[in-house]
């Protein structure tokens, strides 16, 4: 079928550049580069694993962060405590934090629209507080890694920057298949489904808790997937680095930025915002703390207003208008 | 079915056979949605029963329904605004065909079924009124459905475009399929009604073939008048 196949070139086109991109020669190389990219890959897996739930089945969660977070202290506890590869924690950490989000969001899918966003931010705030005076997992103080052998068996590097870089890019890789697999499948239709009408799609056969909790559950598990990549890169994880609105916040905006419910929004909306974030904070240091945020605001209300599907609204607002002159000529 | 002290449905009881076009008319307000609604699971009867396939469906959620076999469109449309019309039409193929390929040969057959091709990668939102009222037929019919539950689709189509509908739905019964259709357009649903049931005020007052009901006294007081009955009665393949 012709338009189902559509985009599966530009997949690999964009795997492809992003595979080669720490080879290239020239002010790509820097660290200060690298760890740009690095964030960039992370950010974009992030908040595609949330658009996963919040794009396509239209469930605005703002609790990401505590399965992001779940899936750092799986990682980190699995490395701190126990003494082992990160490995096993990442996988048990992801598969702890789908249970959670099942958990929590078994009720609160019965809250609709508006009232389910709020139930998710009463639950950061309960997590943080939960993983700050739990003594087991570090409390406040968090867990600081030792120093233990580099490579890829403990996932940590200390000299280098490429292989998280490819670490990164292994992850985007998962993520953004998973989401293109997703939204070709049968479940992806019924998240669309449920989300431009519960009641149209139950007509339809489609039992819509279930569709709302899959959709949970494997985004849960990727952003925790991603909190275990976000530990091993800092080397430490404390309650606030995780667990926080302001973390949460960032997987919504950036998917709103690059648009929701798009395959390649969240790679856009992160293409732009982490290297805003970064080099402001490089600039100004200290002091630059909010100027990211208040250009990203300011980017997020020209977006709102002016094209709702965000950037990828413009992306394809572009080629159309290119295809349409082309047509004419 | 009760709201409040609103009797909506009362003692309301017929059969629809297998194969065959009923038709549920009455005038606004008579209950006609209402039991569609009991039917379909969107709301649980507060008294009563709807058996279906030799099941008691009684009080089941719509998608319960809808996976046995009995699928309905909405009066009120509800087009999935932000998805293409094929996609739409897709989200009801997958109800039967589990695998992309075999969904999407459906709801291209059921797109063609109801000359929805030259608007397959329209936006279903931005559709006009009655095109989204074909779109709602057309993502019921992907669903391959046992029993379709039409409510008022003809509303508002031309002349020209009423043939085609009537056509259509003959030919949706032909392929096996029964219909119940809820409609005001008396002569595009008379003369290819099997039989007809009329409510009013939340009653059954009449059952029986098209050629009866148009004669019904009854049925002529409280909702099709003198003048119109004439004329209906004039329509000559009313059954029996």
């Amino acid at each position: 079928m012709r338009h189902r196949q559509s985009g599966f070139g530009l997949g690999c086109t964009i795997f492809g550049i992003l595979a080669i991109l720490p080879l290239i020669p020239g002010p790509l190389q820097g660290p200060f580069a690298k760890h740009v990219l690095v964030m960039v890959l992370l950010f974009a897996s992030m908040s595609q694993a949330w658009n996963l739930l919040g794009g396509y089945c239209g469930q605005v969660s703002f609790g990401h962060s505590v399965f992001f977070g779940i899936g750092a202290y799986g990682a980190g506890m699995a490395v701190v405590k126990y003494g082992l590869t990160p490995w096993p924690g990442a996988l048990l950490g992801a598969i702890i934090a789908s249970i959670v989000s099942l958990v929590i969001s078994y009720p609160c899918f019965r809250l609709k629209g508006h009232y389910f966003a709020i139930a998710t931010f009463a639950i950061v705030e309960i997590f943080n507080r939960l993983f700050m005076v739990w003594y087991w997992v570090g409390g406040a103080l968090g867990l600081d890694y030792p120093i233990i052998e580099e490579g890829w068996r403990n996932f940590m590097w200390y000299e280098t920057k490429t292989p998280y870089y490819y670490g990164a890019f292994a992850l985007f890789v998962l993520v953004f298949s998973t989401a293109r697999w997703i939204e070709r499948h049968r479940i992806g239709y019924y998240m669309r489904a449920v989300r431009d009408g519960q009641e149209a799609a139950e007509s339809l056969g489609v039992n819509s808790p279930q569709v709302k909790l899959t959709a949970m559950a494997i985004s849960a598990f990727l952003a925790a997937l991603c909190g275990a990549f976000f530990v091993q890169y800092n080397l430490r994880v404390d309650p606030p680095m995780v667990m926080s609105l302001d973390m949460s916040m960032r997987f919504v905006l950036i998917t709103i930025l690059g648009g929701l419910g798009t395959l390649w929004g969240p790679l856009l909306g992160a293409a732009v915002l982490i290297p805003l974030q970064e080099y402001t904070r490089a600039i100004w240091g200290g002091l630059g703390g909010g100027v990211d945020l208040i250009i990203f605001g300011l980017l997020i209300i020209v977006i709102v207003i002016r094209q709702p599907r965000g950037l990828m609204g413009f992306v394809s607002w572009v080629v159309g208008h290119r295809a349409r002159a082309r047509g004419r000529g | 079915m009760k709201f409040g002290s609103l009797l909506a449905n009362h003692d309301i009881s017929f059969d629809v056979e297998e194969g065959s076009i009923t038709g549920l008319i009455g005038p606004n307000g008579a209950g006609k949605t209402t039991l569609f609604n009991c039917i379909s699971g969107a709301y649980k009867p507060t008294a009563g029963k709807v058996l279906f396939a030799g099941s008691d469906i009684t009080g089941w959620p719509p998608y319960r329904v809808a996976r046995l076999g009995a699928v309905r469109t909405f009066q009120v449309v509800r087009p999935l605004n932000d998805m293409s019309v094929f996609d739409n039409v897709l989200v009801g193929a997958f109800l039967r065909e589990r695998d992309l390929t075999s969904a999407l040969d459906v709801a291209e057959c059921s797109l063609r079924l109801c000359h929805l091709e030259d608007y397959r990668d329209k936006l279903a939102g931005n559709l006009t009124i009655g095109l989204k009222k074909r779109l709602e037929l057309a993502r019921a019919l992907a669903t391959q459905p046992k029993l379709l539950m039409l409510d008022e689709v003809m509303a508002g189509l031309s002349g020209a475009e009423l043939k085609e509908a009537m056509e259509l739905l003959k030919e949706i019964k032909a392929q096996g399929v029964t219909l119940l259709v809820v409609e005001h357009v008396m002569e595009a649903l008379m003369p290819i009604a099997d039989k007809v049931v009329v409510l009013d005020g939340g009653v059954k007052i009449a059952e029986g073939p098209p050629r009866e009901i148009v004669e019904s006294e009854r049925v002529i007081a409280a909702y099709l008048g003198e003048k119109f009955s004439r004329r209906l009665k004039e329509l000559k393949e009313l059954k029996t």
